[in-house]
């Protein structure tokens, strides 16, 4: 064995560190790519739905390369770890624009992270896709935005639970902008059906106990309870309503229980059971394109616990979506991609069809109501075609292209 | 008269919470001065060994009695062995060093067992008081702090070790010169605070959600509690959950959790102004 001396040590270290430094020039000089950016929330408080983005967010460039590339390259995924923190969002979204020069970026999960990544994407001309369910009003003809929005989701939820159990809704909300403006659109779907929200209360995300407000809800005796909780902490309302015997006696509706693909695993079945959602995708959708999506996803990750959620399976279609666009235009041009991209094709994904709206770039797709049994969702309801009407109502891309913002929808 | 029953059951209910979650930080505190970050991490390995073992088959009451207090206490000897024992009396030296711990511990436990677990479901269900139904289950919580409180004061004050321990606080050096290896008081105390926030966090999995994340949003209110309350471990303890808890569950009830929230914080602020050693620095103190 050799002794380690202080000058072996600068030897064998000097030569290692001065071959991290070529290495990069010769990858470079040696591959001919097509890079795409992947910025999901890989550790930290956002894991648990970030994680499963990003292994969707895989498994799509692998079956793009499976099937020969794109232009007759290789996709090559240029992932970083933003650990659910904000100034990591904007230092590796800068990275991915200048220094590793991608074609596109999938990514960004709260509103917040998108709100930081979005103006760094416009900036440099770096096509930006944002996969997430959110409040909608992002207007930004650098984006692609495939995610449900309110007039989505809750719009056909809210009816569908009033004609189910009744006209008085009591609103428990995460106390961040999400909450707020899902909550003001509970409140005007519930008025527009010609019924009436009796109280909102929101709660910080790091409170636990709920004792008190269960306790309310039962004094207030509402039809049922809207929930629009985000975060482990919050999950504690789900058990603290059901420990106290409530399950059986008011329903709970949801518009986002369910939206990380975790919710019904950590929570018992006991405790989920009976919780209506709507969403964009489901695990339960019945179509051959669903059925060999959720096969190759159980092949390519048999140890997983998550649940495919509309976060993880919109992810999927954002990589493939823009991979068909790539195709079709025989390039990687933005503005070229945009053109086929809002020219009005539709495209049959594992959660229906999905075509994109050229006013707004929001997608224009099915969305589901599904009730949750044995710790699994089960689709009561589609609605086909289901237009982004809020983001509609403020943003039209093709008279403002330069638009660059998201738009408070006053309700 | 029904709602009247379920508000005050609801606030002491708050206090048993802020007793469970700030007795083990108390004692590592309170009674150590070592500022323990790690505290919210303890809790949510109390959790996971629940929820880990009660999945795996074990009865969830031995799970949360033997098996969490057992595991965090074991833990936590050994993280002062290695750790801790080399940082008495730094006080900033240990904040930082159990702050790594905890993000160590939450890396490690989402390796390990992964950040998605199923959780155990609330023994009990609920029971009816006039037109409320409350958790049979607040019950328990409420039976074990007042539990952990009273054992904690029987070992200070009725035992050989309890009187050892709080000489060894008090004044190590005359200790270690009447024979006691104050070295291993340390250890034994700091397990103990282990294994208390061990049973602590055992007995909130199946309240609220278990994931690595989770002392994180417990850390706080658990630090509030013991700093509000100053240095003896159950007058102190005892004394700032009861006004805290209070005042935190009453706004709640009057507005509603954002302000219950903050006035938790607006209280907690105040006293320390006016009480900078905490309530026991001033009243109660000679207490426990």
């Amino acid at each position: 064995m050799t002794k380690l001396s202080r000058r072996n040590f600068l030897y064998t270290t000097g030569a290692a560190a001065a071959a991290t430094l070529a290495s990069p020039l010769v990858a470079r000089a040696g591959t001919d790519t097509i890079k795409v950016g992947g910025l999901h929330d890989l550790s930290g408080a956002l894991d648990s739905t970030g994680v499963p983005m990003n292994q969707v967010f895989q498994l799509a460039i692998k079956e793009i390369n499976d099937a020969g590339g794109l232009l007759g390259k290789q996709v090559e995924a240029v992932i970083y770890d933003p650990q659910s923190n904000m100034s990591l969002y904007s230092q590796y979204a800068t990275q991915l624009a200048l220094k590793d020069k991608v074609d596109v970026v999938m990514g960004g999960i709260t509103s917040a992270s998108r709100e930081t990544i979005r103006p760094i994407f416009h900036r440099y001309n770096t096509f930006y896709f944002y996969n997430t369910q959110y409040e909608g009003g992002v207007c930004d003809r650098n984006e692609i935005t495939l995610g449900t929005t309110p007039a989505q989701t809750v719009k056909r939820v809210i009816p569908y639970a009033m004609n189910l159990y009744g006209k008085k809704v009591y609103t428990v909300a995460a106390d961040y902008n999400y909450g707020h403006i899902t909550a003001a659109w509970v409140k005007r779907y519930v008025e527009e059906n010609g019924g009436e929200v009796i109280a909102t209360e929101f709660f910080p995300l790091d409170v636990a106990q709920f004792g008190s407000t269960i306790s309310k809800i039962q004094g207030a005796k509402p039809d049922f309870v809207l929930s629009a909780m985000v975060g482990t902490s919050h999950l504690g309302f789900y058990r603290q309503w059901a420990a106290a015997g409530m399950k059986s006696q008011i329903p709970i509706v949801s518009t986002v229980y369910g939206a990380g693909g975790t919710e019904q695993v950590i929570l018992t079945h006991e405790e989920s059971d009976g919780i209506i959602a709507s969403f964009g995708y489901f695990e339960a959708i019945d179509n051959p394109t669903n059925k060999a999506f959720l096969e190759k996803v159980a092949q390519e990750y048999p140890d997983k616990k998550w649940v495919m959620s509309e976060i993880s399976e919109v992810t999927y279609e954002g990589m493939k979506i823009w991979a068909d666009a790539v195709k079709e235009a025989g390039s990687t041009k933005r503005d070229a991609l945009l053109e086929v991209l809002t020219s009005g094709k539709t495209y049959d994904m594992p959660a229906g069809k999905v075509k994109i709206d050229p006013k707004t770039q929001h997608a224009v797709r099915d969305v589901y109501i599904a009730t949750c049994k044995d710790g699994v969702f089960g689709i009561n309801e589609t609605f086909p075609d289901s237009q982004p009407e809020d983001t509609q109502m403020v943003c039209d891309l093709i008279k403002d292209p330069k638009s660059n913002t998201q738009y408070e929808i006053s309700l | 008269m029904d709602y009247t029953l379920v508000v005050a059951l609801e606030m002491i209910r708050a206090i048993a919470w802020l007793v469970l979650l700030a007795s083990g930080l108390a004692i590592i505190f309170g009674m150590m001065r070592i500022i323990n970050f790690a505290h919210g991490e303890f809790l949510m390995l109390g959790g996971y060994t629940v929820v880990i073992s009660t999945n795996a088959g074990v009865n969830e009451w031995v799970s949360i009695l033997i098996l969490a207090p057992v595991v965090v206490g074991v833990f936590g000897i050994i993280v002062e062995r290695l750790v801790i024992q080399r940082l008495y009396g730094r006080i900033l030296d240990s904040l930082l060093a159990t702050w790594g711990l905890s993000m160590l511990m939450m890396g490690g436990v989402t390796m390990i067992f992964g950040n998605t677990v199923q959780g155990v479901s609330t023994p009990f269900g609920g029971m009816k008081i006039g037109a409320y139904q409350v958790p049979i289950y607040n019950f328990v919580l409420i039976g074990f702090a007042v539990l952990v409180l009273v054992a904690i004061w029987c070992v200070l004050k009725f035992t050989k070790a309890g009187l050892i321990a709080r000489a060894t606080m008090q004044n190590a050096d005359m200790a270690e010169a009447l024979g006691i290896r104050t070295r291993w008081v340390y250890m034994t105390t700091f397990g103990i605070g282990s294994a208390i926030t061990g049973l602590a966090g055992g007995l909130l999995a199946p309240v609220t959600g278990v994931v690595p994340t989770m002392g994180m949003n417990l850390v706080g209110q658990s630090f509030i509690t013991v700093i509000t309350g100053g240095a003896s471990v159950i007058a102190g303890t005892l004394s700032s959950a009861t006004l805290l808890g209070t005042i935190s569950q009453g706004v709640t009830f009057l507005t509603g959790p954002v302000y219950g929230d903050a006035a938790l914080l607006v209280t907690a602020l105040v006293l320390l102004r006016l009480l900078p050693q905490g309530i026991t620095g001033r009243i109660f103190k000679r207490s426990l």
